[in-house]
């Protein structure tokens, strides 16, 4: 099975995000940067398909030097190899799409895995739209999933439940969180992830469809009013959210 | 100009963020001068397409087809761009739900359109649409618009308010798109949803735990308290990975984003990556040992004392207030 992995490179979870000066970017300077977890989730999955249909893992990452870094953790996850699709400036996520489009022509695999959104810039488009540019069957949020007869059964999520859905291959799949636990690193995969090959690749892309104008912080909320220390409390809570702020 | 206001309807019934599509479309066609109209897609649907009326919109278009009983990627996004096409609408509206989420960026492709997703206000500005949307799971409010031609959005649950349904009837025209197997190629077989509590991202209340309910027999505390309230229960990234409760209720940057009007954090410090996740919910209320935990500095109401303690009479209280 060929199976592609598309990874993003994002700060960390506990980062706090700057604006940078221009009032539209993101001041990067200092953060910590990690393999988005989504797409973590992604990769463990390419690599139990592999252990179990035999094949290759290829991780995709697309944007600047930095993201190296990135597929290195993928590749020492167990990924055979890896792939940069080189942009210098931030793209939307058309622009990604588009990239990963041509990457994928020209190697044509069974399985293309993504995490469900990047945990940057959310959008959670990126799947999708590639998979419409390729005219490939896609499922998204995918929390389950079984081989069959030549068939994928996935089930994805649904608001209070989930959507059981067959599909023949190839195809685009986005993972959610519950599909499976990522593997760390073994001291071994990390060793040898240094001398796996990191293939660059640049292709002519379009213009963005989608613009930031600006940036900014969300409103701050004041800490609001203590009401108590212990159980005494519960009575003057409940008439506040009944009569001040009418909530129940 | 033309708006179309993707209505979604799951087994029959209009989802609530169907509504809030639908006037979120009207108020926006106010300020563009645009024309509205509603897309219903599905099995039986012509019935109830009417109902949308009472929102505002006059005009309603059904696909209904019994091959349509369930949601499909491939079959809805040729629904939607064919229909978009022939109207020629260059603005369209989804929910940013399970469905909106994986339909709509495969229907900006066909139209050659840009896509703001999971957007939480629009405004109209020189004539431009600008989007508001929380990136970095809401650490950071990003302005933005769409450079295409012909514009997607899809809206964030539980923040467009809904119009109150007037109980006019829109006018329903029936279409006839032509599908063939290859539509279908990946095919819902079967849709399990459980008739318990709300979602999280649909929830108007959240009762939500973390480390400082202690074990995950105490979350029947949060459950009780969830289900007099008709509150869906969440649970912080820490609750989750130490196995107490599923991955579905997870509320921060890893889980999902939520906006209700009452979230109750029950034992929850407020790590950043979970205030992140919840900080636009309308009343904040906090439970904690911690007098210093970060829960309490975006909290519109605390106790500072211990969860377990606190919530069985919390919930015995409500009881009262509520007549239950």
């Amino acid at each position: 099975m060929k199976i592609v992995t598309c990874v993003n490179h994002v700060p960390d979870t506990e980062a706090k995000i700057k604006i940078a000066s221009d009032g539209k970017s993101v001041d990067t300077s200092g953060l910590n940067f990690i393999l988005s977890p989504y797409d973590e989730i992604a990769v463990e999955q390419g690599l139990r398909l592999k252990e179990k249909f035999g094949g290759e893992v290829v991780a995709v990452s697309v944007g600047p030097d930095a993201n190296k870094e990135t597929l290195r953790k993928a590749l020492a996850m167990g990924a055979d190899k890896a792939v940069l699709i080189k942009t210098n400036n931030l793209c939307d996520s058309f622009v990604v799409a588009e990239a990963l489009k041509n990457y994928l022509k020209e190697i044509n695999p069974d399985i293309v895995l993504f995490g469900k959104q990047s945990i940057d810039y959310d959008n959670a488009q990126v799947p999708s739209l590639v998979a419409e540019m390729l005219n490939l069957p896609s499922v998204t949020t995918v929390v389950k999933m079984d081989f069959e007869n030549n068939q994928i059964i996935c089930e994805r999520e649904i608001e209070g439940g989930h959507e059981k859905v067959v599909s023949q291959l190839p195809i685009i799949i986005s993972v959610q969180k519950g599909l499976c636990e990522p593997r760390y690193p073994t001291l071994k995969g990390i060793m040898a992830s240094k001398s796996k090959p990191i293939e660059e690749k640049n292709y002519n892309l379009p213009e963005h469809k989608v613009e930031i104008v600006a940036l900014r912080l969300p409103p701050s909320k004041s800490a609001g009013k203590i009401v108590g220390t212990d159980v005494s409390a519960v009575k003057e809570l409940v008439r506040l959210l009944h009569e001040e702020a009418k909530v129940i | 100009m033309k708006i179309l206001a993707f209505a979604e309807q799951r087994e029959g019934k209009f989802k609530k963020t169907a509504y809030e599509v639908v006037t979120a479309a009207i108020e926006l066609s106010n300020q563009l001068g645009a024309e509205v109209f509603a897309l219903v897609i599905g099995k039986n649907v012509s019935g109830i397409a009417s109902d949308i009326g009472g929102f505002g919109v006059n005009r309603v278009i059904a696909v209904d087809r019994d091959d349509l009983e369930y949601y499909s990627t491939t079959a809805y996004t040729k629904i939607v761009a064919e229909i978009a096409s022939r109207e020629k609408a260059e603005v369209l509206l989804f929910a940013a739900s399970q469905m909106g989420k994986d339909l709509a960026p495969r229907v900006a492709i066909k139209l050659d359109a840009g896509l703001a997703s999971d957007c939480t206000a629009l405004k109209v500005e020189n004539g431009n649409i600008v989007a508001t949307r929380p990136i970095f799971a809401g650490k950071i409010i990003s302005d933005v618009i769409i450079k295409s031609n012909i514009k997607v959005f899809t809206l964030r649950p539980n923040v467009f308010t809904a119009g109150s349904n007037n109980g006019q009837k829109a006018q329903v025209e029936n279409v006839t798109i032509n599908l063939s197997e290859g539509d279908f190629i990946a095919r819902v077989v079967e849709t399990k949803v459980g008739v318990g509590r709300p979602d999280v991202t649909e929830a108007s209340i959240i009762v939500s735990g973390g480390r400082g309910m202690k074990a995950p027999e105490n979350f029947k505390l949060i459950e009780e308290l969830a289900d007099v309230l008709g509150a869906g229960v969440g649970a912080s990234r820490a609750a989750v990975d130490a196995g107490w409760r599923p991955h579905d209720e997870q509320v921060g940057q890893t889980g999902k984003t939520v906006s209700p009007n009452l979230y109750i954090a029950c034992g929850i410090s407020g790590a950043i990556q979970h205030l992140a996740g919840m900080s636009s919910s309308k009343c904040i209320v906090a439970i904690n040992k911690d007098k210093d935990a970060p829960i309490f500095q975006i909290a519109d109401y605390g106790i500072v004392g211990d969860a377990l303690e606190i919530l069985p009479e919390l919930t015995k209280e409500i009881k009262m207030i509520l007549g239950k």
